[in-house]
């Protein structure tokens, strides 16, 4: 656990004196900013038609905060990790091949479970902060209204483990190449198809949608953030993640073996 | 220290060591010679646990370097081909890192870094971002990084590679300084690398073993004519036609009045050469005697094979 946490250590170092982590990090903030005032304005919207049916002699009805702002801002958000993730895990492994590094972390004391590991929880904890720093909307959604809170946590939850999955993917493509570039299109262009499953899915029935909808994370996303927290999401994106470091692991132990 | 046993590692169809053997004993510096691609590399990264061997065994100090790597990294220190610096670190920060991943303990890192920075000369630029600092610099602190957890085992792949002249002295004193009880393994393509700093060689050609022995028993091995080189006031042409008549006298060279006498092992007609220079009065300046050099060595072991 020592071991692990000193690699994490020196690759959140890493984060903080490139200037990919502050670009990162600017363009997350700026979106979620953006996603979270357009969830607002539509609420808005909804509220005032609803005012106005309703001022008409309809029976209108007030709209949920949690399903026209929330429901909204996370899915957003989540197409934007797209985007960021790749950038946060694409030096991981690449650069330490590239430059020779590697030679130095394989011949040290330690395992190849604790240099994974480590720099998966590095690239996981740099995102959990950004999570943070963008919940300051959901604050202000506090002290001017009254969302309820479970729905969010387990929005929030829902996050998390799509940050994980994608960060153990782009682990994954790290540990195979040993250009940046590469493995961030390679994460990227993964991730985007992965997400096209969830819209064959919406489009599809019978078996197929049964198996995309087993497949794509962003139908197990969508539950999470709707409130339903169910086991089989979460072992969905567990497994994933699991599964992903697994092959981290194996590719980075199948080197010794050239 | 370190034993190497009919060590072979297959890249695919390519053969980059073939069946190599040698040991080396505790507490010797060991050259690890031979032409670029011969597989100096390879061996060094099989026994730090960086690449599996196809065939054969390796061990250092009494482990195996397949059964307990782990266990064989603490007590190694590796400076790599291509040294491994993160660039965006400082060179305490560097040194660091590394202390905590050699599993040195918390409350004596400060002190491993701080006598690592004195030992590799660095506490000059122990501040300074590692990609600003030159090239020598960075040489050293890959040689720091080697040291910091005080191993019994040095591997150091062509230490020198790229460095001034200048430089190049300095890390040589650097790694002679760093002796005492370690036992160091160092490969170079120089010649004059391994006469001035190791106290044996292993050639490599072509993955495969030539000779492995220490530089004494080598030169001596190789040298089946001793010699000397004699300087003279006048009459170099009349010396060496006298010379020549000596019993046992093989070959001479003359040049001016500077002349080149060999002779068979067995004898030695040093005495006889010398009375007849005083009884001429030519005036000796110079006598030294010839050893063989490293390029000698190193040629006739290449183009002969196996020899030992």
């Amino acid at each position: 656990m020592k071991n692990l946490w000193s690699i994490a250590k020196r690759e959140l170092q890493g984060y903080f004196v490139s200037p990919i982590a502050y670009i990162v990090g600017a363009i997350f903030l700026l979106f979620s900013g953006l996603f979270f005032y357009l969830g607002v304005l539509q609420y808005e919207y909804y509220s005032n038609y609803s005012q106005q049916m309703m001022s008409y002699g309809g029976s209108g009805q007030m709209p949920n905060v949690n399903q026209v702002v929330f429901t909204f801002y996370f899915f957003w958000l989540q197409l934007i990790l797209i985007l960021i993730i790749p950038l946060l895990t694409m030096k991981l492994f690449a650069e330490e091949k590239r430059t020779g590094t590697e030679e130095l972390l394989l011949t040290s004391p330690l395992s190849v479970g604790q240099i994974v590991g480590g720099k998966f929880l590095a690239s996981l904890l740099f995102f959990l902060v950004l999570l943070l720093l963008s919940g300051l909307s959901v604050l202000f959604s506090f002290l001017y209204g009254n969302p309820e809170l479970l729905p969010i946590l387990s929005g929030y939850l829902g996050l998390l483990l799509v940050g994980a999955a994608f960060v153990s993917l782009g682990l994954l493509f790290s540990a195979l190449t040993e250009n940046q570039i590469i493995s961030a299109v390679l994460t990227f262009g993964t991730l985007l198809i992965l997400q096209f499953l969830y819209y064959v899915f919406l489009f599809t029935s019978g078996f197929l949608k049964n198996l995309l909808g087993s497949l794509s994370f962003t139908s197990h996303f969508v539950n999470l953030i709707q409130g339903n927290l169910d086991t089989a999401d979460l072992v969905y994106f567990l497994s994933f993640t699991f599964f992903a470091l697994f092959l981290t692991h194996s590719a980075i132990q199948s080197r010794r073996w050239r | 220290m370190i034993v190497v046993d009919h060590l072979t590692k297959k890249y695919g169809e390519l053969e980059a060591v073939r069946g190599l053997s040698f040991t080396v004993d505790k507490g010797k510096i060991w050259g690890l010679l031979g032409p670029n691609g011969s597989g100096k590399t390879t061996t060094m990264r099989i026994l730090t646990g960086y690449l599996a061997a196809t065939e054969g065994r390796a061990s250092v100090g009494s482990f195996d370097v397949f059964e307990r790597p782990n266990e064989v990294k603490k007590i190694i220190g590796y400076l790599p081909e291509n040294v491994p610096l993160y660039p965006e670190m400082t060179v305490s920060g560097f040194l660091r890192f590394v202390a905590e991943i050699k599993q040195i303990p918390r409350s004596k890192r400060r002190e491993a870094v701080a006598r690592t920075l004195e030992a590799a000369g660095l506490e000059a630029v122990r501040h300074r971002l590692l990609r600003n600092i030159s090239r020598g610099f960075k040489q050293r602190v890959g040689i720091a990084q080697a040291l910091i957890h005080d191993p019994q085992v040095l591997i150091l792949d062509e230490p020198t590679i790229g460095l001034d002249p200048a430089q190049i002295v300095e890390i040589r004193q650097l790694i002679k300084s760093l002796r005492r009880e370690r036992t160091i393994m160092l490969s170079t393509h120089i010649l004059q690398e391994v006469s001035q700093t190791c106290d044996g060689v292993a050639i490599i050609s072509e993955g495969r073993l030539i000779v492995s022995s220490s530089l004494t028993e080598l030169a001596s091995s190789f040298a089946d004519l001793e010699g000397v080189v004699l300087k003279v006031r006048r009459g170099g042409r009349e010396a060496a036609a006298l010379i020549r008549k000596v019993s046992g006298v093989d070959k001479v060279e003359q040049e001016g009045t500077e002349l080149r006498v060999e002779w068979a092992k067995s004898c030695d007609p040093r005495e006889e050469i010398l009375s007849i220079i005083s009884q001429k009065e030519m005036g000796l300046l110079e006598m030294r005697p010839t050893t063989p050099s490293m390029e000698d060595i190193y040629l006739k072991a290449i183009s002969g094979g196996t020899v030992q």
